[in-house]
């Protein structure tokens, strides 16, 4: 059976990994693997905005990904943008294969507040979710407590539960099974 | 709900598809173009409801261009202009030009949902609105009767030239033929817009019911009638009343309105004090009356009455050359109240429904339409779409002719074919009365009255869950 790869991006903190790896393995019933980490995304930083370039990084986790691997999800703690807007929290391939999430804008210090781990690790689960939700062609819901929900900033991700809704949840499991019985496709450069 | 399409136009790659993208996990259809001639060719093709358009792109076509292009071919399109800061001002320009809105990048995330939100939710409504203009504007207009027929055509002309006068028509046709919206013109072309016009289906009443739904009652006239009724004549005092199947009322109701067309006047049921009203009778009916009247079956002076001006709606099997006018119109119609893409009819299945006898006439066709656009996936209707005509004619054995299928057997009253299509219909639905009443494109009121009246068991086969309608 085909695993979901961890990768993490430079460092990253390890109980928000751990807590990542034990949930999406519970919740997508797959395997899941942590990668040896790749070294820190230098070469996405854009010094004009501040911030890394999340599409150029989510071409390197997808380049890292195994042949056996169902799915790939980076974790760093860069703080992310797509051209058009000031950040995201995430980003993914619609019905791709690689997914990665920033940790940078779900720690409580980016609001200027005392760190809490567990808030931490509670809301990487939670967009761990939300992405790799994307990978197996969950677009957003409607149901602003479901894990699939759009999040334009952080009250509305304090909003959602590390889950998915019925809807959602059917939806999932349907993709999941025929990704993990489907073989790993040939080319990495299809969804790129 | 349809799901709406965006177009991306940025010269800059990562820009453009780092968008589209992000818009696609929102659900929506995105496509993009890196110049404005790309986001010409694919606004040619597809009707997008939002093109964001990035106003500095390379010259020959920058921003504005793209935009006052787009705007000809799309002028419902939103166009929303990204810009930079410094070029703010140019936006504004562009606002001036017709963009809909402009943002300057990068933008928040929640800016950009909210607003792609504001202006697609602005957009179903004014969906909404014109489907809902539509149906009305359908009941009232005369170019919704859709013909190249030479016979149709002299009957529009007829419509035109008795419209303005007050005269009672009576419209003959089979069923699905289309006598409403004949009648509904002549009313229209009579400066009726605002005037009543109101229509009354004769057989799908009992006699009593249809005594006091035509007249009205007072109260107390008979159980269950606690308070005074005014009925069809009185509500259309002024416009039209349009009475279908007139060839399926009782002696007594014939000699009611033979009274109310001979003076313009009736009493209520149990009532003692005359009404009068001004009402233009349009009368239609699928049997032929003056065979009624030698069968002694209905009143000839009523007949006379009625049949001041006749007109004769042709079934579709005599006017095959207006099935790909209506197809067409049909598909146009249907597809914005259903709220679906599809846009043509591939020549196979045109030629398929050309070669069908349609024996419920237009509104048969129709309904094989809607079925089609309801179930199909692509924007173009294939034979594939329409192979359960093919599958219904096989059901219905060697001996079927038409789209449904069916020849009626040889000495059978119309009544008794009636009953036989209904129980027919509900085994083959299970008793499901909805999906019945689609299949026949009658509403399920009308076919609970047939049911009643004919005593037809829910699940024929079974017994009969229903109490016979009790007569006179």
């Amino acid at each position: 059976m085909g695993s979901i790869d961890v990768l993490p991006i430079g460092r990253v903190d390890e109980g928000a990994l751990r807590a990542v790896e034990a949930r999406v393995a519970a919740r997508f019933g797959l395997p899941v693997r942590r990668l040896p980490p790749l070294p820190e995304p230098d070469d996405a930083w854009d010094a004009g905005r501040g911030q890394h370039d999340s599409s150029a990084i989510l071409q390197r986790v997808l380049a890292s990904r195994r042949p056996d691997a169902v799915r790939v999800l980076g974790v760093t703690e860069a703080d992310l943008f797509i051209p058009m807007l000031t950040f995201v929290f995430g980003q993914a391939q619609l019905a791709g294969v690689a997914a990665v999430v920033s940790l940078a804008r779900l720690r409580q210090e980016f609001y200027g507040l005392p760190p809490i781990p567990e808030v931490l690790a509670e809301r990487a689960v939670t967009e761990a979710f939300h992405e790799l939700g994307h990978t197996f062609g969950l677009v957003h819901c409607s149901d602003s407590r479901c894990a699939a929900s759009l999040s334009t900033h952080i009250q509305q991700l304090n909003q959602k539960r590390a889950e998915f809704c019925r809807s959602c949840s059917t939806l999932l499991e349907g993709s999941v099974r025929a990704a993990a019985d489907s073989e790993a496709p040939a080319s990495l450069e299809e969804r790129s | 709900m349809k799901r709406w399409k965006i177009l991306i136009v940025d010269d800059e790659r990562v820009m453009r598809e780092s968008m589209a993208a992000w818009l696609r996990e929102d659900g929506y259809d995105v496509d993009a173009a890196a110049s404005g001639r790309e986001a010409l060719d694919r606004v040619r093709e597809t009707d997008y409801a939002i093109c964001f358009v990035d106003l500095k792109m390379p010259p020959g076509m920058d921003g504005i261009e793209t935009m006052l292009e787009l705007r000809k071919i799309r002028p419902d399109a939103a166009v929303i202009i990204i810009t930079a800061y410094a070029t703010v001002d140019t936006a504004i320009t562009a606002m001036k030009e017709g963009a809909q809105e402009y943002i300057v990048k990068p933008c928040s995330p929640e800016e950009i949902s909210l607003l792609v939100q504001r202006i697609l939710k602005v957009k179903n409504l004014q969906r909404e609105n014109l489907i809902l203009r539509k149906k009305l504007t359908r009941q009232y207009e005369f170019q919704d009767i859709i013909s190249k027929n030479r016979e149709m055509h002299e009957i529009f002309e007829l419509i035109r030239r008795v419209g303005p006068m007050r005269s009672t028509v009576l419209i003959q046709g089979e069923s699905g033929t289309g006598k409403e919206m004949v009648a509904r013109a002549i009313h229209a072309c009579g400066n009726g817009g605002n005037r009543p016009f109101v229509a009354v289906s004769c057989a799908a009443l009992a006699e009593t019911l249809l005594e006091s739904e035509m007249f009205g009652h007072e109260r107390g006239a008979f159980t269950g009638a606690v308070a005074r009724k005014r009925g069809k004549f009185e509500l259309a005092d002024g416009g039209t009343i349009f009475l279908d199947e007139i060839g399926e009322i009782s002696p007594k109701l014939q000699m009611d309105l033979l009274r109310v067309l001979q003076e313009r006047k009736f009493f209520r049921v149990g009532g003692t004090e005359e009404v009068e009203v001004e009402v233009r009778v349009i009368a239609a009916t699928k049997v032929d009356l003056q065979e009624a009247v030698r069968a002694g079956r209905f009143r000839d002076d009523l007949y006379y009455r009625l049949n001041v001006i006749t007109m004769e709606v042709p079934p579709l099997r005599e006017r095959k050359e207006d099935i790909p006018l209506l197809v067409r119109h049909e598909v146009e119609r249907l597809s914005l109240e259903l709220g679906k893409e599809v846009t043509d009819v591939t020549e196979g299945a045109l030629r398929l429904l050309m070669d069908l006898d349609w024996p419920g006439n237009v509104r048969e066709l129709e309904n094989a339409l809607e079925r089609a656009i309801v179930t199909a996936s692509g924007r173009v209707l294939s034979e594939e779409n329409f192979s359960f005509l093919a599958r219904e004619a096989a059901a219905a054995g060697p001996g079927a002719t038409g789209a449904s299928g069916w020849t009626p057997p040889s000495n059978a009253t119309l009544q008794d074919v009636e009953r036989q299509v209904i129980e027919a219909t509900l085994r083959g639905t299970g008793g499901n009365i909805k999906e019945a009443s689609i299949i026949l494109g009658i509403d399920r009121s009308t076919l609970y009255d047939k049911i009643r009246r004919y005593n037809i068991p829910r699940v024929p086969g079974a017994e009969a869950e229903h109490e016979p309608v009790p007569k006179g």
